[in-house]
């Protein structure tokens, strides 16, 4: 589906989160931003201490202690026109959460409420939200919430523990689509599952998208995931946004040498055999960041340049009309990209 | 070390010591003998009797300064004994598991239900005169209603660790089970052992109390706090306006017992990190011109504003408190 | 519900050794248990005393010992507790009966009330984790640890010597020189008025601990991720609170065996102090005179309502946690 002609609905600018006050604080996201359009799959992609999740929790404010937001802001566009996340007081944020931004969280046996059904834990969010809802009209709603996902009304009489793992997930997925949101934030929420109901909750997610139009951010450190799920991909490494691109691009033609050794990590199902390489060295310690750009001690192409100068995120230099950006300075002016990250797409191949 | 940091520790622990000095210099340092008539009965506090006298004419600062080493002496004994017996019962049961597992759950599950102060009452009844005043005697019987609760923790933290890999790794390499309790299991029970050393205590020290006040053990041998309240409270002190009579070793009993209890929050805090009130500081916040607490579910956002610069503050204490 | 069944058989092993512990105990001392009782009263015992205690404890029937515990038992199972020495000719059973009351409704209003004031309150310290409601912490473990006969002391001192709001001296249960036990208006306030300083006292002494459990129970349920999903779902913060305490409640209510002991001791002195006219006083009185078979009586009655009490805990936590109905 071609989300990039849409408006924009959820545009972060500048974001910066920290853990933990003063000198000794850690900066988990650093300066990063992304827009999200209307029914757009935005993929965002990294290693655990990426910042991902950081980044998608601070946004909705649902950051546990000792998370801060130090700079940036987070535009939201929902039916009462653009607001700034970050502006809003604890009752306003209250009342747009789940009704037009939801989440979907990790894992799914955590995030309910052992001790409640689930038929309760659906309608307490109609509850809180659509007052004008009956006692009856609730529970018929929560029966058509999990006959969505495939899931029997009687079950709205269990508890979590009684349920398997790929349904709690769905319940999740459904409960998140109880208001009808605009955007779904979804982190990591197939990573606890076998493949195969992996594969049928992407499915009925897809088709869930098709009906009801929603924009979905969806973390995850598993790339492969994205391919066919995703409009746009984001990649994060330590804590910054280095390449943004729409997906089928990206994984054809990557633009960051660290999205390149990403790729190059996983092998693909078809095509010629090729060698694995991974990325030489380990993620960075976030209270102890390498100077200038954080990739170059691991990166093939560094220069010295890498070593003191921090690249921004700006369109390819030398594509500047393609939709994509890229945080590394053999894209900038002045200096000569690899020809690994310089692929240009196959004329006559489907974009 | 760094218990020693946490405020409430370092309280407890300087209250203790006040209590352990009187302990042992108490009755040295006494004017009187406790059971001595040293003047009027009745008197209020003066310079010549500074909490007052009885209504046999007794000092009651002499009894006071002699009254805390009955307790002190029967309380520690009595949780070091419990200790040990809900070491072995606890860690016996988590670590051999089956039979005996049921068996000594079972034992501790009966001792814990067991309503102990009617229970203890019941037992020093038949004692003959001898067995009322004898601290050691006491301190063992107080012991066996004050193991149940040690040990259920102790089995429960055993059976955690037992299941860790290097439980496992011990027994694959050959270790027999006594060095592997001994070696592996327990050094890492011991901040709970510590925690539940003084719970122990605490609580003995209470039961004691409550025994002597009672009337169930020998009021006047040994000397202790529950004597005088006993014998307060049969004199009608508070009736007749003695208040220091019956306040002075009152007070004292609470203050003891915080003392411990202090010391054990500041090692349940140690134990579990999360009860401090940690995170980030209502002093770092203000500093940065939040004024709004953290809560749940509303990261903060301290973006800088053309009227609030955010500068770091001058030092970030963890709130140990 | 096979948890229940289970719980039930262990309060019946519980109650077995309790009656046993009762039996055997005067035999453990040296000399026949008669004797013993007699030797622990210092030799101060009458000749009716001792004719009922042998008959109670078959001695010098010439039966071997587990005869006698059979018989024993035989006398508990047809509710004969013996004969009270101290209140003869009324029979152990009588005197209980009479005193009964009176403790169950004071204990038993005060622990509720206590119990819940604890939790409700150890919530919202527990919610709003570094505020100044952190600070009542020192504040109620010193209360915890002050003993609550002394509390009553100091209560019935305050109230009733200074204030002379209470009725000081010979304080009892209600006001036994103008009203008579049943029905009627005068009586029932008199003792709801007589009642209100020792259940204040059992509060007081006992809340600290719900307290304390309740909210470090509540800071590591918020930790848990639904909690956050409460907040994400834009929920009422009364609605999060409660979804969190739901859960941080459970311990309080398995840990309720472990508090009963505790009740039930301070709830004994604090009748002591207060002359109130219940198990605790005729426990105490009975162990001054040295009336065994009461005191015998008295230990068992408790038992058993404690052991009733445990049983309803467990049956609210079995409803209360739907988890433990998974027939494992």
């Amino acid at each position: 589906m071609n989300g990039l002609a849409s408006e924009p609905i959820l545009e972060i600018s500048g974001l910066s989160v920290d853990y933990g006050f003063g000198p000794d604080a850690v900066h988990a996201v650093d300066n990063a931003s992304l827009t999200l359009r209307r029914g757009e799959v935005l993929g965002l992609a990294g290693e655990s201490g990426s910042g991902k999740s950081t980044l998608a929790y601070a946004v909705t404010r649902l950051l546990r202690e000792p998370g801060v937001i130090t700079a940036g802001s987070a535009l939201f566009h929902g039916r009462d026109g653009a607001q700034d996340l970050f502006d809003l007081d604890a009752e306003q944020i209250r009342e747009l959460r789940w009704s037009q931004i939801s989440v979907v969280f990790q894992s799914a046996m955590n995030s309910l409420n052992p001790v409640f059904t689930i038929g309760v834990q659906l309608t307490d969010v109609l509850r809180a939200h659509s007052k004008e809802l009956g006692r009856r009209e609730r529970r018929q709603r929560a029966a058509e919430l999990l006959d969505m996902v495939g899931i029997t009304e009687d079950r709205l009489r269990s508890y979590p523990h009684e349920l398997s793992g790929g349904m709690r997930q769905r319940v999740m997925i459904a409960m998140a689509l109880a208001l009808e949101p605009r955007v779904l934030i979804m982190d990591e929420p197939t990573t606890a599952l076998d493949v195969v109901t992996q594969r049928e909750i992407l499915q009925e997610l897809g088709e869930l998208r098709e009906r009801l139009g929603f924009a979905v951010l969806f973390i995850t450190h598993d790339l492969s995931l994205l391919v066919e799920l995703a409009d746009t991909i984001a990649v994060m490494y330590a804590g910054r946004i280095v390449e943004h691109a729409p997906a089928e691009t990206l994984f054809r033609n990557p633009r960051h040498p660290y999205t390149e050794g990403l790729l190059g990590s996983f092998p693909g199902l078809h095509g010629e055999r090729t060698t694995m390489t991974g990325i030489p060295g380990s993620p960075p310690d976030l209270r102890n960041l390498p100077s200038g750009c954080p990739f170059h001690p691991r990166c093939g192409y560094a220069m010295d340049a890498c070593e003191t100068q921090a690249p921004a995120l700006l369109p390819i230099s030398w594509e500047p009309a393609e939709p994509r950006s890229a945080s590394c300075l053999l894209h900038t002016d002045g200096h000569q990209a690899p020809e690994s990250l310089m692929r240009a797409p196959k004329i006559g191949s489907t974009l | 070390m760094r218990i020693l940091r946490n405020r409430k520790t370092l309280a407890g622990l300087i209250l203790l010591a006040v209590f352990v000095f009187l302990a042992v210099f108490g009755p040295t340092l006494a004017p009187y003998p406790a059971l001595q008539i040293a003047g009027k009965p009745w008197l209020g506090p003066s310079s010549a009797h500074w909490f007052g006298t009885t209504q046999e004419g007794y000092d009651v600062w002499s009894q006071f300064l002699s009254g805390d080493r009955a307790i002190l002496v029967v309380s520690f004994l009595s949780g070091v004994i419990a200790t040990v017996l809900s070491v072995i019962i606890g860690v016996a049961a988590g670590y051999f598991g089956g039979l005996a597992d049921n068996f000594l759950s079972m034992l501790a599950n009966i001792f814990l239900v067991l309503p102990a102060l009617p229970f203890l009452i019941v037992i020093n009844s038949y004692l003959p005169a001898g067995g009322k005043s004898s601290t050691a005697l006491m301190a063992g019987i107080i012991s066996l209603t004050g193991w149940a609760w040690g040990a259920r923790v102790l089995r429960s933290q055993t059976l955690s660790l037992r299941k860790r890999d290097f439980v496992d790794a011990a027994g694959i390499v050959g270790e027999r089970s006594w060095r592997i309790i001994t070696f592996e299991i327990v050094p890492n029970l011991v901040p709970v052992v510590a925690s539940s050393f003084l719970f122990t205590t605490l609580y003995a020290m209470g039961t004691y109390v409550a025994l002597t006040f009672v009337g169930a053990v020998d009021v006047n041998t040994p000397w202790s706090w529950g004597s005088m309240l006993f014998w307060a409270q049969g004199d009608q002190a508070a009736a007749s306006g003695a208040w220091v009579w019956f306040a002075a070793p009152g007070v004292a009993v609470a203050l003891l017992g915080t003392s411990l209890a202090l010391l054990n929050f500041g090692i349940d805090e140690f134990i579990n990190p999360r009860l401090k009130a940690a995170g980030l500081t209502r002093r770092g916040l203000r500093a940065a011109g939040v004024t709004r607490r953290s809560t749940l579910g509303l990261t903060p956002v301290l973006r800088p504003t053309a009227a609030v610069v955010v500068t770091s503050p001058a030092e970030i204490i963890e709130e140990t408190v | 519900m096979y948890v229940l069944v289970r719980r039930l058989m262990f309060y019946a092993v519980t109650a077995y050794v309790a009656v046993s512990v009762n039996f055997f105990l005067p035999h453990m001392m040296p000399g026949n248990p008669v004797e013993t009782m007699i030797a622990s009263a210092g030799g101060q015992l009458d000749q009716r005393s001792v004719e009922a205690l042998k008959a109670q404890f078959g001695v010098g029937t010439g039966q071997g010992l587990w005869a006698q515990y059979w018989h024993y038992w035989g006398q508990l199972l047809q509710g004969n507790l013996g004969l009270s020495i101290s209140k003869y000719p009324s029979t152990v059973a009588q005197t209980i009966g009479s005193a009964l009351w009176w403790t169950v409704i004071l204990v038993g209003t005060a622990t509720v009330i206590s119990f819940v004031l604890g939790t409700l309150i150890g919530a919202l310290v527990g919610w709003r984790r570094g505020s100044v409601l952190d600070n009542i912490l020192p504040v109620t473990t010193f209360f915890q640890a002050i003993p609550y006969f002394f509390l009553a002391t100091v209560l019935l001192y305050l109230f009733a010597e200074k204030a002379h709001v209470f009725p000081n001296s010979d304080f009892k249960s209600y006001d036994t020189n103008n009203y008579v036990i049943g029905w009627n208006p005068g009586f029932i306030g008199s003792a709801v008025s007589h009642a209100i300083l020792p259940a204040l006292t059992i509060v007081l002494a006992s809340v600290a601990g719900w307290i304390v459990g309740m909210r470090n129970m509540m800071v590591t349920t918020m930790d848990e991720d639904y909690v956050l999903v409460a907040q994400a779902k834009g929920l009422p913060k009364s609605r999060v609170i409660y979804y969190a305490a739901r859960n941080a409640v459970l311990p309080s209510i398995s840990s309720f065996a472990n508090a009963l002991s505790f009740v039930v001791a301070g709830s004994l002195l604090t009748e002591l102090v207060f002359s109130y006219q219940g198990i605790g006083s005729l426990l105490l009185s009975a162990v001054q005179s040295e009336d065994y078979p009461l005191i015998q009586g008295i230990f068992l009655i408790i038992t058993f309502a404690v052991l009733a009490a445990n049983l309803l805990a467990d049956t609210v936590y079995v409803l209360l946690d739907p988890r433990t109905r998974q027939e494992a």
